[in-house]
């Protein structure tokens, strides 16, 4: 039975009651205990910056050339915390709220609340550390608007939050290498976890410049890999996202919780062919300020800027009054896809949608812009001169991205967008501790289940990250250690050791003596089509079903035909890659499995056969109040654990945007 | 916007690993898209590559959207190739056009020896970092993120010294390899907000000293960095440093180590 160990006691006391008395390692003992983090992005370089800092002997993995670039620097639009510096009526509530609502009451409320609560301890951080966020003239943080929220409480450095966030928390760990608290091993990809009497004690890793195995021993292990969402092949991930870490530590005993959680964001740059390898996003904060819209009239084959203003649906407005465009990115994602799919999307494919910023340039920063220099009467072209300047602060490099993919300038014409694969939800599961249902293994970030239920609102990712890292994990680790005390270094040449790296070593001799005939690219493309096509915006039985069954070919298919070029013992990113591709052919087909077995729809999970008469998701809360935890028995072979979702704070109600 | 086939002649630096000597391999690609990135123009070659049975080209790249300062291809004798302010990876094919031979090359400076093909090793600027590149405030110390304003100018000036992505094209077009660019923007992005005060001095010193051990060039004002930065990072901020570095040189209580 899996037990989630909440703590006892009142929502908003658990997390201080549990800082109050869980137990402590003194620094001399910290000094004596070896930590491994696997991933340097928000979640594991706070990690390991932190745990640093308390004193114990952290080990840190990426497989990048640097831990700077791991691919939280990518998210571009903000960060949420309960600050309520507008004074708007936020609360450390009412983001607790908030998350659940987004989520569609399938996260754990004691999680959720926490994360709330330590939400406002990260900007301070943050400032501290250096962290450039947007001001306003007076010198105080600004914040902006996301989706699914109707108080402004993210925080933002111009579209690179993630970027400038994983610069401060990469600082901080560098600051602990050169004390010689963090040892960091960049290009090296976690293999597999060492198991010894029931406990995690280290890794296998693969040093990618000349392909060694190594070996690493911790008392604990902590994994803080990243999301998943590239089984689908295009996604607004970096190429080198993959689930590798976190299946491996499954096929250990951990479960996996929610897999087919995943969420299409509505607003990226469309596909343009097939040479496509990767699909970019466009800030959900750009819904501040963009309208979208598709033409009235089916096949509108007229350029955007010859569609008169009454020929406009602006869809989201239309259905949603209440939140506008700025519905959650479920909602969002589906009804583009509803308008598409009807005939009336736009651009060359048919697949779009436009995000206008026309109206509030003009009527929104223009206007203000010509109050404050006092000029009168302003004529439109010197509005849209105005406004252009403002905008261009707040999304410069957004609008400038955009241009150079499409060879478009959206300050002139609207942008195209369309949903793509952005972030997954599911992931380990975790207890209150951030613990996997394995004794001595974490997992933080976007690689566990934790907080987002079935849907994530925008600007929370960063803030989970954050929060797992510098203020969750610290105390709940020093828990577990508390216990570890007395264990000794275990030498890597232990019998487990030897073992699993042979077992690491077989089946990398086994990939590179397939020498088929196909790549290992085509093989993550055609994946990448069954889950786009069956399990993505929209599921059904059939469709589930067949996928599986698709999947299962493709794989043997794989481990038949697959052709890996060079050698083993030197740098092969193509090896790299098999490696991966292979964990997502195992990957795809429990999503499925997962998406078969939810048949409601919630979140980011849209099952065709539950909906409400207008086509919005339609939950079963008497059947599907659960987490599903699935734990791998053999091949192909999964056994469900059910982790029923208590709300005692919040009464769980049909999701309402109207 | 048009879009256009195009047919390349691709020179491309072949080299096994840090201990062989590396020579150009000349390869064709046909049918390229202008709407297709230059990465996916390599993966295009890469798999045609395969395809024959032959070795594809090792480069950098992850995010493939220009913020995580991976991508590092030295294209037709400029860092990032012919767009400004722009990234390997959001180089796209419009730049090029029918027929062209594009000759690509890896970063080359002592610093950055290379690993395969054109992967070079950039460790030389976590290092950097490590000698003082941050603010040391332990986690859970901080005060309330209001406590101090920071007047907008500055939190501006400091946000644009702070895009720097430490891909090191700076150091690629440099003639002497210098890495100043990439360490002033450092310096003047924390010596640009209050919190960085406390360090300012030790700061400077001790990442120009570090620079100068892991082999970079010095800096003569030739100004190919700001050229080819794709963060459009300023040369304004090596005279900020020179100025952070005199004045820490003149304080005598200030420790290297
Ligand atoms: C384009 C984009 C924009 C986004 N914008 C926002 C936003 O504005 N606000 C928001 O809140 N969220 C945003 N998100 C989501 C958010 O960025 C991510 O969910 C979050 O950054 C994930 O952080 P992480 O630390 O969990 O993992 P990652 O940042 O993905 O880091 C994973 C780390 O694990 C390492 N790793 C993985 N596998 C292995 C292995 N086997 N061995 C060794 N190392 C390994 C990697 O090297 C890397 O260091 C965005 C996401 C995208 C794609
Ligand atoms: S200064 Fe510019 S060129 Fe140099 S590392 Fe930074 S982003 Fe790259
Ligand atoms: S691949 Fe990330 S900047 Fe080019």
């Amino acid at each position: 039975m899996l037990d989630s160990k909440i703590p006892a006691g009142k929502l908003e006391d658990k997390w201080t009651e549990y800082k109050g008395h869980c137990k402590l390692v003194n620094p001399a003992n910290k000094r004596k205990l070896e930590v491994i983090v696997i991933g340097t992005g928000l979640a594991g370089a706070s990690a390991a910056a932190a745990l640093g800092e308390q004193g114990y002997q952290v080990k840190a993995f990426c497989f990048q050339d640097s831990p700077r670039r791991a691919h939280s620097i990518a998210a571009q639009g903000g960060i949420n915390a309960a600050k309520n510096y507008q004074n708007d009526g936020d609360s450390v509530f009412r983001l607790f709220y908030d998350t659940i609502k987004g989520g569609d009451y399938r996260a754990r409320e004691a999680n959720v609340h926490r994360l709330a609560e330590v939400s406002v301890n990260i900007i301070d951080q943050c400032v501290a550390q250096g962290v450039p966020f947007a001001r306003e003239y007076g010198g105080l943080l600004n914040n902006r608007s996301f989706g699914g929220v109707q108080v402004k409480r993210t925080f933002y450095a111009a579209g690179q939050t993630g970027q400038q966030l994983l610069i401060g928390a990469y600082q901080a760990l560098e600051r602990q290498v050169a004390l010689g608290n963090v040892k960091m091993y960049n290009r090296h990809e976690m293999q597999d976890v060492v198991m010894i009497d029931g406990k995690a004690r280290g890794i296998i890793a693969r040093n990618l410049i000349n392909g060694q195995l190594e070996r690493f021993f911790g008392h604990a292990v902590i994994l803080a890999s990243g999301g998943y969402g590239n089984v689908f092949y295009l996604s607004t991930n970096a190429m080198g996202s993959n689930v590798t870490a976190a299946w491996r530590a499954h096929k250990k005993g951990a479960h996996f919780a929610n897999p087919c959680f995943t969420q299409i964001h509505p607003t990226c740059i469309p596909v343009s062919g097939d040479h496509q390898s990767k699909l970019t996003l466009m800030s959900e904060s750009l819904r501040n300020d963009g309208r979208i819209w598709v033409p009235k009239k089916q096949n509108d084959t007229r350029k955007a800027n010859d569609i008169p203003e009454e020929e406009r649906d602006y869809y989201l407005e239309r259905r949603y009054p209440a939140f506008g465009n700025l519905v959650p990115r479920d909602v969002a994602s589906r009804a583009a896809k509803e308008r598409c799919d009807a005939g009336y999307g736009v651009g060359t494919t048919k697949q779009a949608v436009y995000l206008d910023f026309k109206y509030n340039l003009i009527n929104k920063y223009g206007k203000a812009e010509a109050n404050k220099h006092g000029i009168q009467n302003p004529d439109t072209e010197t509005l849209v001169r105005l406004g252009k300047e403002v905008v261009k602060e707040e999304y410069g490099n957004l609008f400038d991205m955009y241009e150079k993919i499409t060879g478009e300038n959206p300050y002139e014409v609207p942008m195209r967008i369309y949903p793509a694969v952005h972030y997954t939800m599911g992931g380990l599961w975790v207890d209150y501790n951030l613990m996997t249902s394995v004794t001595g293994l974490f997992c933080l970030g976007e690689a566990n289940f934790s907080d987002h239920g079935a849907n994530r609102l925008g600007a929370s990712a960063l803030m989970q990250g954050l929060a797992d890292g510098y203020f969750v994990i610290p105390y709940t680790l020093g828990n577990y250690l508390a216990d570890e005390i007395s264990v000794k270094p275990i030498p890597t040449t232990d019998r487990a050791f030897v073992e699993t790296e042979a077992k690491v070593n077989e089946r990398i001799n086994r990939l590179m003596s397939i020498q088929g005939t196909q790549t290992v690219e085509s093989f993550h493309k055609r994946l990448g089509k069954i889950m786009w096509d069956k399990c993505g915006m929209a599921r059904n039985e059939q469709g589930l079903k067949e996928a599986i069954q698709e999947i299962r070919d493709l794989r043997e298919d794989f481990w038949k035909n697959v052709r890996i070029p060079g050698g083993i013992h030197e740098m092969n990113p193509e090896l790299d890659k098999a490696s991966r591709v292979a964990d997502f052919l195992e990957l795809g087909e429990l999503m499925c499995m997962d998406a078969l077995e939810r048949n409601e729809s919630c979140g980011g999970h849209f099952r065709e056969e539950s909906q409400t008469p207008d086509g919005e998701a339609l939950r079963h809360d008497d059947q599907y109040m659960y987490v599903s935890a699935w734990k791998l028995n053999g091949e192909h072979s999964w056994e469900l654990e059910k982790e029923p979702l208590n709300y005692e704070v919040i009464k769980p109600t049909q999701r309402n945007y109207k | 916007m048009e879009h256009y086939n195009m047919n390349l002649t691709l020179k491309v630096w072949k080299q096994k690993n840090a201990e062989t000597g590396g020579k150009f391999e000349t390869y064709k690609v046909s049918n390229i898209s202008s709407e297709m990135s230059f990465l996916e123009m390599f993966d295009v070659l890469n798999e045609q590559l395969i395809r024959e049975g032959k070795e594809p080209i090792a480069f950098d790249h992850d995010c493939r959207e220009g913020i995580c300062g991976m991508c590092s291809m030295y294209i037709n004798g400029r860092p990032h190739g012919p767009w400004h302010g722009t990234t390997t990876c959001q180089l796209h094919m419009r730049a090029f056009k029918d027929g062209d031979t594009i000759v690509v090359e890896p970063w080359r400076a002592n610093a950055f020896p290379v690993v395969k093909d054109l992967i070079v090793d950039r460790s030389a600027f976590d290092r950097i970092i490590q000698a003082g590149g941050y603010i040391s405030v332990n986690t859970g110390n901080a005060q309330d993120g209001n406590a101090i304003p920071i007047p907008k100018e500055n939190a501006d000036k400091a946000f644009a010294a702070a895009a720097c992505i430490g891909c090191g094209a700076c150091v690629a077009a440099c003639k002497n390899s210098s890495a100043l660019l990439f360490l002033s923007a450092k310096v003047s992005h924390l010596a640009l907000l209050p919190q960085g005060e406390a360090e300012r001095k030790e700061r400077a010193l001790n990442m120009i000293a570090q620079m100068d051990k892991e082999g970079f060039g010095s800096c003569t004002n030739t100004g190919a960095c700001e050229a080819v930065c794709p963060k459009e990072i300023e040369i304004t901020n090596i005279a900020r440093l020179n100025r952070e570095y005199l004045a820490a040189g003149w304080a005598s209580d200030t420790k290297k180590h």
